[in-house]
């Protein structure tokens, strides 16, 4: 693991009306990390992650992105700088089918620039990439999946189409918000290779999640987030310990031997 | 078959030859390409052949061009609402804005119809879209109450300032060399234009305009500047709506302030309902059977819009799918009442 620190938050606030959604919250991140973010509901985790990729305007404090400012900057041209996110409402062209989603992030002025095998154009239609891409990530080339139309998909498969639209986009930090929520235990246990993957490939990951189980297996380090508060920030095993995360986030010890 | 309720069930089946697949195409014989080309060959050379089957009455080769301009108008409202998710009403506004560049250039640089019509499709299609371009970041409703409020707002500016001919609108402007060369211009733009349009909601440029109407946040999170986008697809059907009205300028010799009026953003919203929602063909059969059906009303005198209405009614709470869609459906499936 390099010591490049890669993404750096700094102090962000953001408020809505009198909803204090973050307040202070400061992180960075090293190239290859995997840090987690856990925390109760509305402890303002997908708000960080909205602010970060500029889909929701941050009232104070900076983010950087490899040392050049990104605060406040549009969605598109964050995800440009290979910054990306999924979404937690998985976010498919519905009239479109699979391997036609990954077209529009292919046609990006990012896959475009950083070509290689994935950016299309120059081995193959982007029809083409896109199948080697849903395939990389668990669409069965040779079955009808990547090619039925995204309403008919199951949740399974629209997490991971989320998640192929990012590796289209050939990222340097992807922010997983819930990409395992509302999975059955074995797509679940399928995805958490892929995550695996994704980080040896270089790729910096912050994933919002529930699962704790889950998530420890893969995450490095921990953030716990409540009322807008970052807790505490560290291993799973030093969050896990700490007495004001069990008050806030689990409540009682049960919850904690079942992790 | 008769029917009895409760124990029938309507059953549908596929049609054995397998050409619909989206993109796939199984074509194996004859009877297979028949079957794809038939409906599309009908429509071509049906429209091909209207001036001709109209020889001998030149009224209803007049009520064939407007059919064509409300065609144009229909797609150019069909593809902004159901391919990029910008519903528009302000169809009547790239009508003025092309008929009046139209008109301007006729008279003023006395150009012939045949230069002057793809000039003002091209400055007005820029102009409309300059225009349009801080309404762009809106969406849905209010989209629509912006684009709406244009062709009201040029209309009131040409009527108070008196400029552009006022109210008398600009006067003394060409026709078309003959009658065959205006209807088989804006048959040909018709044909051209719904073709080249289904061909580019195919291409990789109209999947990211589909994926705007479908997510745009998940355009945006692709990288891609929707405004970019969106302004791309204004610039084309407002493009189409300025050819539909050069054309109009120099059927009818003279440019007004009722090109701005609102039946041109209506009637082709009307017929995009009837003939079908985002299949592009379905707002040209829908003009296909509203213009002549309007123009057949006259003789109802004022009760015209009345009966235009029931009609109207009848077609969207009857057949609320459009026509295009049923007549799909009718042609790739079988249909038979099976007792369950």
């Amino acid at each position: 693991m390099s010591q490049e620190i890669v993404l750096r938050v700094e102090e962000v606030s953001k408020a809505f009306g009198g909803v204090q959604a973050l307040s202070l919250v400061s992180f960075s991140l090293r190239r290859g990390d995997v840090l987690g973010i856990i925390g109760p509901n509305g402890s303002g985790k997908t708000t960080l992650v909205n602010c970060i990729t500029g889909f929701v305007k941050i009232d104070s404090g900076r983010v950087f992105f490899k040392d050049r400012e990104i605060t406040n900057r549009p969605p598109h041209k964050i995800a440009d700088l290979g910054v990306t996110r999924t979404f937690q409402v998985t976010r498919p062209y519905y009239s479109l089918p699979a391997y036609k989603n990954l077209v529009v992030p292919l046609f990006s002025p990012r896959a475009r620039r950083t070509g290689g095998w994935r950016g299309g154009g120059r081995l193959g239609s982007r029809d083409t990439v896109s199948v080697d891409i849903l395939e990389e990530i668990g669409f069965e080339r040779d079955s009808f999946v990547p090619y039925k139309m995204a309403s008919s998909l199951p949740t399974g498969y629209l997490k991971r189409l989320e998640l192929a639209r990012c590796l289209a986009l050939r990222p340097e930090i992807i922010l997983c918000d819930e990409v395992f929520s509302g999975l059955s235990m074995s797509e679940m246990a399928s995805m958490i290779p892929l995550i695996e993957r994704l980080q040896m490939d270089g790729i910096t990951l912050i994933m919002i999640e529930h699962r704790l189980r889950e998530l420890f297996r893969v995450a490095n380090r921990v953030m716990v987030l409540n009322f807008g508060l970052k807790l505490i920030e560290g291993t799973s095993e030093e969050v896990m310990d700490d007495p004001a995360v069990k008050e806030a986030y689990f409540g009682s010890e049960e919850v904690f031997s079942y992790v | 078959m008769k029917r009895r309720r409760g124990t029938m069930r309507r059953e549908r089946l596929d049609r054995g030859i397998k050409v619909r697949t989206d993109s796939v195409y199984a074509v194996s014989g004859w009877p297979e390409m028949a079957y794809l080309a038939l409906p599309r060959l009908v429509l071509i050379l049906g429209l091909l052949a209207a001036p001709f089957i109209f020889y001998f009455n030149p009224y209803w080769q007049r009520v064939l061009s407007i059919i064509c301009i409300y065609a144009l108008l229909a797609m150019s409202f069909d593809f902004l609402a159901h391919f990029v998710g910008l519903v528009s009403l302000g169809g009547a506004f790239f009508v003025g804005v092309g008929g009046y560049t139209a008109a301007l250039l006729n008279t003023e640089l006395g150009l012939p119809p045949l230069l002057t019509i793809p000039l003002a499709t091209l400055i007005g299609a820029g102009l409309c879209t300059l225009l349009l371009l801080p309404c762009l970041p809106l969406r849905g409703v209010y989209f629509a109450i912006v684009s709406l409020m244009f062709p009201l707002l040029a209309s009131r500016i040409i009527e108070a300032l008196n400029i552009l001919g006022g109210t008398d609108g600009i006067l003394g402007v060409d026709g078309f060399a003959s009658k065959w060369v205006e209807q088989y211009v804006l048959i040909l733009a018709v044909l051209l234009v719904l073709f080249g349009l289904r061909r580019l909601a195919g291409e990789d440029i109209g999947l990211v305009l589909r994926g705007v109407k479908d997510n745009d946040q998940a355009v945006k999170a692709s990288g891609l500047n929707i405004t970019t986008y969106k302004a791309i697809a204004v610039f084309i059907a407002s493009a189409m709506g300025c050819l539909a009205g050069a054309c109009l300028v120099h059927l009818y010799m003279w440019s007004g302030i009722s090109q701005f009026a609102l039946d041109f953003s209506i009637l082709p919203i009307a017929a995009t309902v009837i003939g079908g929602v985002g299949s592009l063909v379905g707002p040209v059969l829908g003009c296909l059977i509203l213009v002549p059906i309007s123009e057949l009303l006259r003789d109802f005198g004022t009760l015209r819009i009345a009966v235009y209405a029931v009609i109207l009614t009848a077609f969207i709470v009857f057949r609320s799918e459009g026509l295009m869609l049923y007549g799909s459906r009718k042609y790739h499936q079988f249909e038979r009442w099976v007792e369950f």
